[in-house]
């Protein structure tokens, strides 16, 4: 079940910019379905797909990756998370990789949300022990 | 006819949805209450999809079932389960 819920995640953030949904919804999807694994299994199960201190980096890793899509347009001459206005090509219907930096935010936005909802759920499961187990 | 029919989808929606808020507030075993709690939140997203909003039901679906119910359960295996 969890590879479909994943696949069905991956889909929503890359068509964000054509149908609803986008790099929030799409992240969710695909963090509850990592915490899904834990929850389902135990915590080193889920711990083996994506461990804590990996979800850390991911999280900050995708805050940053989405910081310097917007400075690049600032380095193309244009304003913070500029799209047309810095020389990118605007979106066409029903084309998947046409809206230029929208594409790469939303990916770097679903990474991060992804992350943070498997961090969150690390956090209150393991709590105070470092050795808890999911029940 | 099919206006009607969705008029009477959409009031039994929000009559379930009333009823499942009450129930959240009045049910004192938290496990059930968590599930009422998901249930409410799947409601909620079709009632935000009746509303013409595919983008807040989608969000609505994936946070208010799915990851808020598993961060309540997770909460709740670290406490107590009954008030």
């Amino acid at each position: 079940m969890v590879p479909f819920i994943q696949v069905y995640g991956i889909y929503i953030i890359l068509h964000g910019h054509l149908s609803p949904g986008g790099g929030f919804s799409g992240g969710a999807i695909f963090g509850a379905s990592l915490v899904l694994i834990a929850l389902s299994f135990n915590l080193e199960v889920g711990a083996r797909q994506i461990s804590h201190a990996t979800a850390s980096v991911l999280e900050s890793g995708g805050a940053l990756g989405f910081i310097i899509t917007g400075l690049v347009a600032v380095a193309l001459g244009g304003n913070y998370l500029a799209n047309q206005a810095a020389g990118f090509p605007m979106g066409e219907a029903g084309e998947l990789f046409s809206a230029g930096a929208i594409f790469i935010i939303t990916a770097f936005l679903g990474i991060k949300v992804a992350s943070t909802i498997v961090t969150l759920f690390y956090n209150i499961i393991e709590g105070d022990d470092k050795s808890g187990d999911a029940h | 006819m099919i206006e009607i029919l969705t008029e009477i989808l959409n009031a039994l929606l929000l009559l379930f949805l009333v009823v499942c808020a009450i129930a959240v507030a009045q049910i004192r075993d938290m496990l059930s209450a968590v599930i009422v709690f998901a249930s409410f939140g799947l409601i909620m997203a079709i009632v935000w999809q009746q509303l013409s909003a595919p983008d807040v039901a989608m969000v609505e679906a994936a946070l208010g079932t799915g990851v808020t119910t598993l961060l309540l359960i997770a909460a709740i295996s670290k406490t107590r389960r009954t008030e």
